[in-house]
């Protein structure tokens, strides 16, 4: 990469980075806010309690825009696999394609199918129909991130297949679509996407809380996300710990390149807290380095073997100087993400949950952790299973269509604008939803008697 | 059963549903700068707040169908096709959004009802300009394509381009007058057969134009076995026009988005006739493009169950919603 200008296959690599990434938060935001809807409505049927319709309806409001925003951006990654990587679309094509065939016959037809009844159908359908509707859209998002996990993790750790002329033949779907990534890469990205939500809603809680409002659906708002990110951002750390074992068994160079360790040390690897590798000098400067630590962490022994970088062939290294550095900003936050939990958890057992300023402040500030956490995982894994688009069988340059670099600079100095002028519009709108807060309805016994326990069937729409 | 064909039949209805629902909401933004009261064009935009995902969920369905079935296809079209492709992706960017935006701004609202109107009609004009230069060929070596990056701009492809801003622009204004009454309803009558007028225009020009650059569409169309087929084409179109026309003077309500509708199957059997057999026109047979057998056997599996579930719920959500909208009834936020 020494000349001066671009390679289209550069500029093809960070157009699909470009576009994957602003796509990838709000399909991440859709997963997590559609369950916690659906757990609020249910709530509301169960109890009859209208701040738990009153957050229905916030949230949905916000939902449907990175929806929105979601579908649109959607749109543009199943076709820009076609238009920026022929050769890989040829090659991996009668697999990737098929998974994500099925991802669009079992995901977003579900999810699009019932979406306009969740948020319009408050009138039209019966308050059963209408959460048997929420859910489905819930269950639908999930589904979108199996297929297209499997898809990912096949590219990670391919099996099932045979390779026919110049094309990848799938042999053994079952092999495919469980391959050796994927049931870690599903669990630690749906726990993602939980969390991404969760951080959002306990954000946009405290800042209610911080200006002053106190009435119950800010308070719910609060102590669900918090009770939320309790259980999951712990149980994240530990299948991220499992995720990291199966990545040191089936991509070796990947975690060398995240520890930016270049010799294979015998009798216990050190662990690099921080540090800067150098892809050129092959090592990493300014390493602070605790001795056993790497063995401990990643194969869970005092002496166990860790491959380092030099033991692959130069050009099989993924990027150090990035992976060593996504991949701690990755843990580094969601370690905080469970200082908050369990900080939360304290407060709340003296009964201080609502009224630590301090601690809303940090909750606001927290917020948007969780988006930066999930880019920063997608960086280390994609990034660490360069130089190949499928794991040792196809490399990223083999990969890209025969364009020239102005067709791909033009097209990517386009999504840009277009990318920032809408999605930060859809952004803007979104924060400033979530300023105004949920409306509140007076409580139902606050008016004379009401026969209906599981709350009014006419209401207003989603307005 | 020949899987092959059977997946191109699967792509090309799924295709032919997508002209049909996403040409009628894009068409809507059409014909936007025609109606410039605000309070018009909120419910115009409500009668398909709660369908439009869905509707455009069949363009990915193609995208996906054709990365899974015919990968060669996906590749080379989508990578021959580049600037367009993503200048029409880029124009649903803007629509999309502004679904969602237009409602909640207020100063900027004109600029996302010029994002609305702007994004439909690009989408629409750079789908149509997509399928005339596919309709043209796509120079390929070695499996690659291996034309110009400008290839896709001739004065054919342009037309086609045009043609399908007029065909969505009549869907559009034909599911309007089914979602409408009143005032609204009574001018969206008027634009009626004007819109067909140049639609059928358009059809007529596109039809003695592709024999006539394509000798093998010409050797097709007029040989003995499918002449018989082909002659009732026009006659065809002229009673639907003939149709179109007494709706729009009687006024009905449904009859005319039916018509419009009969217009583009009309339209899109001409066009999977001059196709028939090529994946990609007068260089690659569907068979030539076709995913190994493995890929097509598993999707297919899936596509029978699911798909006819899909279509199911597909249209139990357009009968939740069934019926006018009116002013106020339910906002996008």
């Amino acid at each position: 990469m020494e000349s001066s200008s671009l390679s289209a296959l550069d500029l093809a690599r960070i157009q699909f980075a470009f576009t994957v990434s602003f796509h990838i938060v709000f399909p991440a935001l859709s997963i997590g806010l559609s369950s916690f809807i659906a757990v609020l409505e249910w709530r509301w049927l169960k109890t009859g309690k209208t701040y738990y319709k009153d957050l229905c309806l916030f949230w949905s409001k916000i939902f449907a825009i990175a929806f929105g925003m979601g579908v649109v951006s959607g749109v543009v990654m199943a076709y820009e696999f076609g238009t920026n990587w022929a050769g890989f679309s040829k090659f991996a094509g009668p697999i990737t394609g098929a998974l994500l065939t099925y991802e669009v016959m079992t995901a977003f037809f579900l999810e699009a199918g019932f979406l306009g009844i969740m948020l319009f159908g408050w009138t039209r359908v019966g308050p059963r129909a209408h959460f048997a509707a929420t859910l489905t859209v819930a269950v639908g998002t999930l589904m979108s991130a199996f297929w297209i996990l499997a898809s990912n993790s096949w590219m990670q750790t391919p099996q099932g297949f045979a390779i026919e002329g110049d094309r990848a033949v799938p042999v053994d779907w079952f092999q495919i679509v469980f391959n050796p990534s994927f049931p870690y890469r599903l669990v630690h990205m749906t726990l993602a996407a939980f969390l991404v939500a969760a951080l959002l809603v306990a954000a946009t809680g405290a800042w209610h809380l911080l200006k002053g409002r106190r009435d119950p659906a800010i308070k719910k708002t609060f102590s669900l996300a918090m009770w939320m990110l309790l259980a999951i951002a712990p149980l994240q750390a530990f299948v991220g710990d499992q995720h990291g074992l199966n990545t040191l068994r089936y991509q070796p160079a990947k975690i060398a390149a995240i520890e930016g360790l270049w010799d294979t040390e015998t009798g216990g690897t050190a662990l690099n807290l921080f540090g800067i590798p150098d892809m050129q000098a092959e090592t990493t400067r300014y390493a602070l380095s605790v001795p056993h630590l790497g063995s401990l962490l990643l194969t869970h022994t005092w002496d166990g073997e860790i491959r380092g970088l030099k033991s692959f062939p130069r050009d099989e290294r993924p990027n150090s100087t990035v992976v060593f550095w996504s991949f701690r900003v990755m843990v580094g936050l969601g370690l905080l993400m469970i200082v908050l939990a369990v900080t939360a958890w304290i407060l709340h057992r003296r009964g201080r949950l609502y009224d630590s300023a301090w601690f809303h402040r940090f909750a606001v500030l927290m917020g948007p952790s969780g988006f930066v956490t999930l880019l920063a995982g997608w960086v280390t894994t994609e990034v660490g299973r360069q130089p190949w688009v499928v794991y040792g069988v196809m490399r990223t340059s083999q990969a890209a269509s025969p364009l020239s670099a102005q067709q791909v600079g033009l097209s990517l100095m386009a999504f840009v604008v277009v990318y920032f002028l809408v999605f930060g519009t859809g952004i803007y709108y979104m924060l400033k939803l979530m300023r105004a807060g949920p409306n509140v309805t007076p409580e139902d016994d606050a008016r004379p008697a009401q026969p209906q326990p599981r709350g009014p069937r006419a209401v207003t729409a989603a307005a | 059963m020949d899987l092959t064909v059977v997946w191109a039949a699967i792509i090309a209805l799924g295709l032919l549903i997508y002209v049909v629902l996403d040409g009628f909401d894009l068409g809507i933004g059409i014909v936007f700068p025609l109606f410039p009261d605000e309070r018009e064009r909120d419910l115009m935009m409500n009668t398909v707040a709660p369908v439009w995902d869905g509707n455009e969920t069949w363009l990915v369905l193609g995208g996906a169908a054709l990365f899974g079935a015919f990968p060669l296809v996906y590749a080379t079209v989508l990578s021959a096709l580049y600037l367009p492709l993503v200048a029409m992706l880029a124009c649903l960017i803007l629509r999309g959004v502004s679904f969602e935006i237009r409602g909640k701004a207020s100063r900027t609202k004109h600029l996302w009802n010029l994002a609305f109107i702007g994004g439909s009609t690009g989408a629409a004009f750079f789908q149509g300009i997509s399928l005339g230069a596919f309709v043209q060929g796509i120079p390929l070596a070695n499996g690659e394509f291996a034309g110009d990056a400008f290839g896709w701009l001739t004065p054919f492809s342009l037309l086609t381009g045009l043609g399908l801003v007029a065909t969505y622009a009549l869907l559009g204004c034909c599911w309007l007058i089914a979602k409408t009454e009143g005032d609204l309803q009574r001018r969206l009558h008027r634009l009626l057969w004007p819109l067909t007028l140049v639609l059928i225009g358009f059809i007529a020009v596109v039809s003695i134009w592709t024999p006539l650059q394509e000798p093998n569409v010409a050797a097709r169309w007029f040989s003995t076995e499918w002449f018989h087929r082909m002659v009732p084409a026009p006659f065809l179109v002229a009673i639907c026009a003939y149709l179109m026309r007494r709706a729009a003077r009687d006024r009905h309500h449904t009859r005319p988005f039916l018509l419009a509708t009969a217009f583009v199957v009309l339209g899109y059997a001409g066009l999977l006739a001059t196709l028939w057999p090529y994946a990609i026109p007068s260089s690659v047979t569907l068979w030539q493009a076709a995913a190994p057998e493995q890929s097509l056997k598993f999707t297919l599996t899936g596509a029978v169950v699911i798909l006819p579930i899909i279509l199911a719920y597909t249209i139990f959500g357009y009968w939740v919603f069934r019926g006018k909208v009116r002013h106020g009834e339910h906002h996008y936020h």
